[in-house]
């Protein structure tokens, strides 16, 4: 299967250069030729699974357990200023 | 002593014959002295190892009684966020980040009183199955260095098979923990799924992550299992009515009578090293020997496995790792020329290939028009997978298998083939995809290099595996190899 | 020929939970920049979510409140796109299976009321903010809103125009707030709309949307809308297509703007949140939420009309919040004589010293109780309505009782007909010539002699008791 690796690169937000999209193409390309296999398998009526266990989900109570540690988590962070992250300008 | 099991170590030190700031010197010794040739550690604070060793025996001198894994040495993966230290998942796109928690499993082991003696290597956000794709370089395997330990627990697995440290944490996803638990020689095992809580945990694929403790011997690894394990309110896939029993106990067992082991027929196929299909089929005559009934099943929708599982992994993978962005922590690259610049030009220098590979195959296996033919399918396939456990598991208690279809392989052998070294996977995958414990122990050596039996127990019966494994451990003599590279020599500081 | 609108709304409505959707994290608007924020809501590794049972409950009782069905089982899924106020690159959102699906919302119109469908409500995050006003290169981004619990409730494609549109949403502003489960502060951004539009001739099949995008006030949705009809209308008559686009609705210059980019279109990539097993309530839980739920606007208002005979208006009025409702329901549990007083006394004159003075009727310095002891002096005749309303000013000040300031300021009535014979023959006595004219046949002089007697008592004098005496004393 040919597959645009340019768009799903840009869905992904990953740059390729050429030589990587030159290179990757064709490795996906095999990996989904093997993945369609799975098309062999008759699954007509099959329940589609995706928890591994028939679990309900838990749920927390609406009470406030977390205090400002704003400079904490912005220890790793590459750009803040007065406590905002700071980005390069978002254009809507 | 640093061949010894976890379990002699907690002895001698029960018995005062040595100290944990004793036991803490020597693994860091050995690290020391070893850690250059087969790089499984990729970050160690030796002082810090030794405040808490100190701290251990303090706790020890001033409490009646010490807790489960006091002053124990432990190894983690470095994908189990800790505050001390860097947590880089091996990684260039952590390589500045520090984690302001601890994962679950690590406040465990740390109120185990167990002392962490560093991070592990493994494969850039375990993707991979021999622990090359780190960001810090490969990591080698103690039984000949020029060849992978797995992957992608390799570090961990490494560290234990060369007593770098007498255990460690490591993660299974896809095998992650029993197939470099198989090629290094040790044992390893991935608990039923939310059985140990994944929350600081770095996600690769989160319907299939499982953290589990690698160690020399089947009771250390129950002892380890035993301190992570437990109900996390924090993650909504742990489980809460887990039935837990005495694990420890289940090791104390010496014989096989009654027991029914199956034998998937799907398993031993072609394409299977003849030398390891030898080592597991003699495993499963000394199984007989020791009282076990084999009998002859199928696990039909296995050779589905593989394919099934590299859809929904990289799918979940694919939005697990979009929040690296380079916004609140991780790389960034330098002066970006815009937004989309800089998303594109941090990911692309932050992700290593096989991690951009996972993701794209991802993001395209879910993207419009795909996603039926593919994630839908994966996971109706999945069912089908887990439906075969549960038929098999009527007629057996457990599943014995090969853990690795061959044995360790060559650095750089399978780099170039993405796909040949996704199959290197094939057997331990479909335990993943149905949230089954699996365990591998060593059951026998081809020139030189460990082999791996896996065993597949239903869902929340850890103590199954544990039970048959340990019947096994007592009547063989696999487990206690050491690399000769690595033997007595000590480097004892 | 004649074009058809067709209308169809997606409200994001903020859940007031004290908690965030998934983290412990304060929900409380106005913080100082990301000090509201934790390891999960900044998507931080490893971390997981865990729902807020409020939101669930609050869902719940909005979906019963519109005459939905409640699936009891639901799932999240992952909405995946990259935005810097997104932290993990992914929306948790109810995409495949919604917690409320059906349902309806009755908006008035110009022939009865008209039915609109609401296709589903589903729970999701919020995400942050991005500032980017006064700064060059640069966008800031706050945190604190991340992962705020919404509801998005999404119509059928049923409003014919910006009013009904308009007269939809200000239903649905009113239920949630009467249902407590929003603040919906359109200016905190907790009601925010969508609006997709499209127009085609009568008869025909839909023509292509566009989706006006996050506008916050009634007076711009409608201004949208109003323009994004004559815009297509524009382009189909000049020989175009419309395109299938978002747009932004820029309020400084009154008009839109696409919001295409140059890069690809959106592929969400939806698939099922991993770290969440499905939402599973039970049908006791869903009936214990059904046996809470407070009287609906609706029914107040047939209530007001049919059990205390008031005019739709009035109903309306008085309807519109739970607070307004039970105040007005405690002033006639308080003045059981007359509803109809009660409901035009605290629609017309209450209510409007309350506006007046920036309150709201929770924190009205007048109780139900109080407003009831001024009304019943009005029954009694102790004082009249006029005097009434001074009063009334009186108690917004002070907050002292009725009688209380009837009594200092002696405002009491006059009904006594000897006080009152006394004034008017003073009155008479003042004003002979009148005296002869009325006595001539000028009966309009009556009106005189009423406004002279009444000034002369400051308003005190009983009016009924002075025209009877008037009549009585001018015969001579």
């Amino acid at each position: 299967m040919d597959i645009d690796v340019n768009k799903v690169a840009m869905l992904a937000r990953i740059r390729l250069t050429d030589d990587e999209a030159a290179e990757l193409g064709p490795q996906l390309s095999g990996i989904l030729g093997y993945i369609e296999t799975l098309s062999e398998v008759d699954t007509e009526g099959v329940a589609a699974t995706a928890h591994p266990h028939d679990a309900a989900m838990p749920l927390r109570a609406n009470v406030v357990t977390n205090t400002n540690r704003r400079d904490e988590l912005q220890a790793s962070a590459p750009q803040t200023e007065s406590g905002l992250y700071v980005v390069p300008k978002v254009i809507e | 002593m640093p061949f010894s099991s976890l379990s002699e170590i907690k002895s001698r030190l029960d018995a005062g014959e040595t100290s944990a700031v004793e036991v803490a010197q020597l693994y860091l010794g050995r690290i020391a002295a070893h850690n250059g040739s087969l790089n499984a550690f990729v970050h160690i604070d030796p002082a810090h190892v030794l405040a808490q060793a100190e701290a251990s025996d303090r706790y020890r001198s001033e409490h009646d009684a010490p807790r489960p894994l006091e002053g124990l040495p432990i190894a983690v993966k470095d994908i189990f966020c800790t505050q001390d230290g860097p947590t880089r998942c091996c990684s260039r796109i952590l390589e500045d980040f520090h984690a302001p928690y601890d994962a679950q499993v690590i406040t465990h082991l740390k109120e185990a009183g167990a002392v962490l003696v560093g991070k592990t290597n493994m494969d850039e956000f375990a993707m991979g199955s021999s622990t090359e794709t780190s960001a810090f370089g490969p990591c080698r395997n103690p039984w000949d260095i020029e060849t992978i330990p797995g992957g992608s627990s390799g570090g961990s697995a490494a560290a234990v098979a060369a007593a770098l440290t007498p255990a460690a944490l490591g993660t299974d996803t896809g095998g992650s923990i029993r197939q470099p638990a198989s090629l290094t020689g040790i044992t390893g095992l991935k608990p039923t799924y939310g059985r140990v809580s994944r929350r600081g945990i770095i996600a690769f694929a989160s319907s299939l992550d499982q953290a589990g403790a690698m160690t020399r011997t089947v009771k250390d690894t129950a002892m380890v299992t035993a301190a992570i394990s437990g109900h996390d309110s924090g993650d909504a896939t742990s489980v809460e009515s887990a039935p837990v029993v005495d694990w420890l106990g289940a090791c104390d067992v010496t014989d096989m009578k009654g027991l029914r082991i199956g034998r998937p027929k799907e398993y031993f196929i072609e394409g299977m090293d003849a030398g390891v299909r030898a080592s597991v089929e003699a495993a499963l005559e000394k199984c007989r020997e020791l009282g076990a009934e084999i009998i002859d099943i199928s696990l039909p929708h296995t050779k589905y496995a593989v394919a099934a599982y590299y859809v929904i992994a990289p799918s979940e993978a694919s939005a697990n790792l979009s929040r690296y962005d380079s916004v609140r922590f991780g790389h960034r690259c330098d002066n970006p020329e815009d937004l989309l610049d800089m998303y594109t030009r941090s990911r692309d220098e932050g992700f290593g290939s096989e991690v951009k590979r996972r993701i794209l195959t991802g993001a395209f296996a879910l993207s419009s028009g795909y996603y039926d033919a593919y994630y839908l399918k994966a996971q109706q396939v999945r069912t089908l997978i887990q439906q075969d456990f549960i038929k098999a598991f009527e007629q057996v208690d457990l599943i014995a298998t090969p853990t690795s279809p061959i044995t360790a392989f060559k650095l750089g052998e399978k780099t170039d083939d993405p796909l040949t070294m996704y199959l290197s996977d094939i057997y331990t995958i479909a335990v993943n995809l149905a949230g089954l414990p699996g365990l591998s122990q060593p059951c026998g050596f081809v020139d030189g290099m460990p082999v791996g039996l896996q065993w597949i127990a239903p869902a929340w019966r850890e103590e199954s595996v544990l039970s048959a494994a340990s019947a096994y451990e007592a009547a063989t003599e696999w487990h206690s190899r050491v690399p000769a590279a690595f033997g007595s020599d000590g480097g004892e500081s | 020929m004649s074009w058809e609108v067709v209308i169809g709304l997606e409200v994001h409505c903020q859940i007031n939970t004290r908690t965030k959707a998934f983290c412990g994290c304060s929900t409380r608007f106005g913080a100082e920049p990301n000090t509201q924020t934790c390891p999960v809501c900044l998507g931080m590794p490893g971390q997981l979510p865990v729902l807020n049972t409020v939101a669930v409950d609050k869902s719940i009782l909005t979906g019963l409140a519109i005459g939905a069905k409640i699936n009891l089982e639901s799932r999240f899924d992952r909405k995946n796109y990259f935005y810097p106020d997104l932290p993990k690159g992914y929306q948790i959102s109810q995409f495949a299976v919604p917690i409320v699906e059906g349902g309806h919302i009755d908006i008035p119109g110009k022939d009865g009321e008209k039915r609109i469908g609401v296709t589903r409500i589903h729970m999701e995050e919020d995400a942050g903010k991005s500032m980017h006003e006064g700064l060059e290169a640069v966008s800031h981004i706050d945190l604190n809103r991340s992962g705020v619990p919404l509801m998005e409730i999404v119509s059928e494609p049923d409003m014919r125009s910006a009013d009904e549109a308009i007269a939809y949403l200000k239903q649905l502003h009113q239920l949630v707030r009467f249902l407590e489960v929003s603040g919906a502060d359109m200016e905190k951004g907790q009601f925010r709309c969508d609006a997709n539009v499209s127009v085609r001739r009568p008869g025909e099949p839909l023509g292509t949307r566009t989706e006006l995008k996050n506008m916050n006030s009634f007076r711009f949705i409608k201004q949208a809308i109003d323009y994004e009809v004559m815009r297509q209308i524009e382009v189909i008559e000049d020989g175009g297509k419309v395109v299938q686009e978002s747009r932004l609705w820029d309020s400084v210059k009154n008009e839109s703007r696409s919001m295409r980019s140059k890069e690809e279109a959106h592929d969400y990539r939806y698939f099922p949140e991993p770290d969440l097993p499905p939402l599973r309530v039970s049908q006791e839980d869903v009936d214990a939420i059904r046996a809470g739920m407070p009287e609906l606007p609706g029914q107040l208002r047939r209530r007001f009309e049919t059990e205390f005979g008031l005019s739709p208006y009035d109903a309306d009025v008085l309807s519109q919040t739970r607070e307004l409702a039970s105040w007005y329901e405690s002033l006639v549990a308080a003045h059981p004589a007359d509803p109809k007083r009660c409901a035009n006394w605290m629609a017309n004159e209450l209510l409007g010293r309350l506006k007046e003075a920036g309150k709201e009727i929770e924190n009205s310095p007048v109780s139900a109780e109080s407003l009831a002891g001024l009304l019943d002096r009005i029954a009694d005749n102790t004082i009249s309505g006029k005097i009434a309303k001074d009063v009334l000013d009186a108690m917004m000040e002070s907050g002292a009782s009725a009688d209380a300031i009837i009594e200092e300021r002696g405002l009491k009535q006059v009904s006594d007909s000897g006080a009152i014979d006394a004034i008017i023959r003073e009155v008479m006595a003042a004003n002979p010539e009148q005296v002869e004219g009325y006595r001539g046949g000028k009966d309009k002089l009556m009106g005189f002699f009423v406004g002279q007697v009444m000034k002369a008592s400051r308003g005190q004098a009983n009016p009924g008791v002075v025209n009877q005496r008037l009549k009585e004393l001018l015969k001579g």
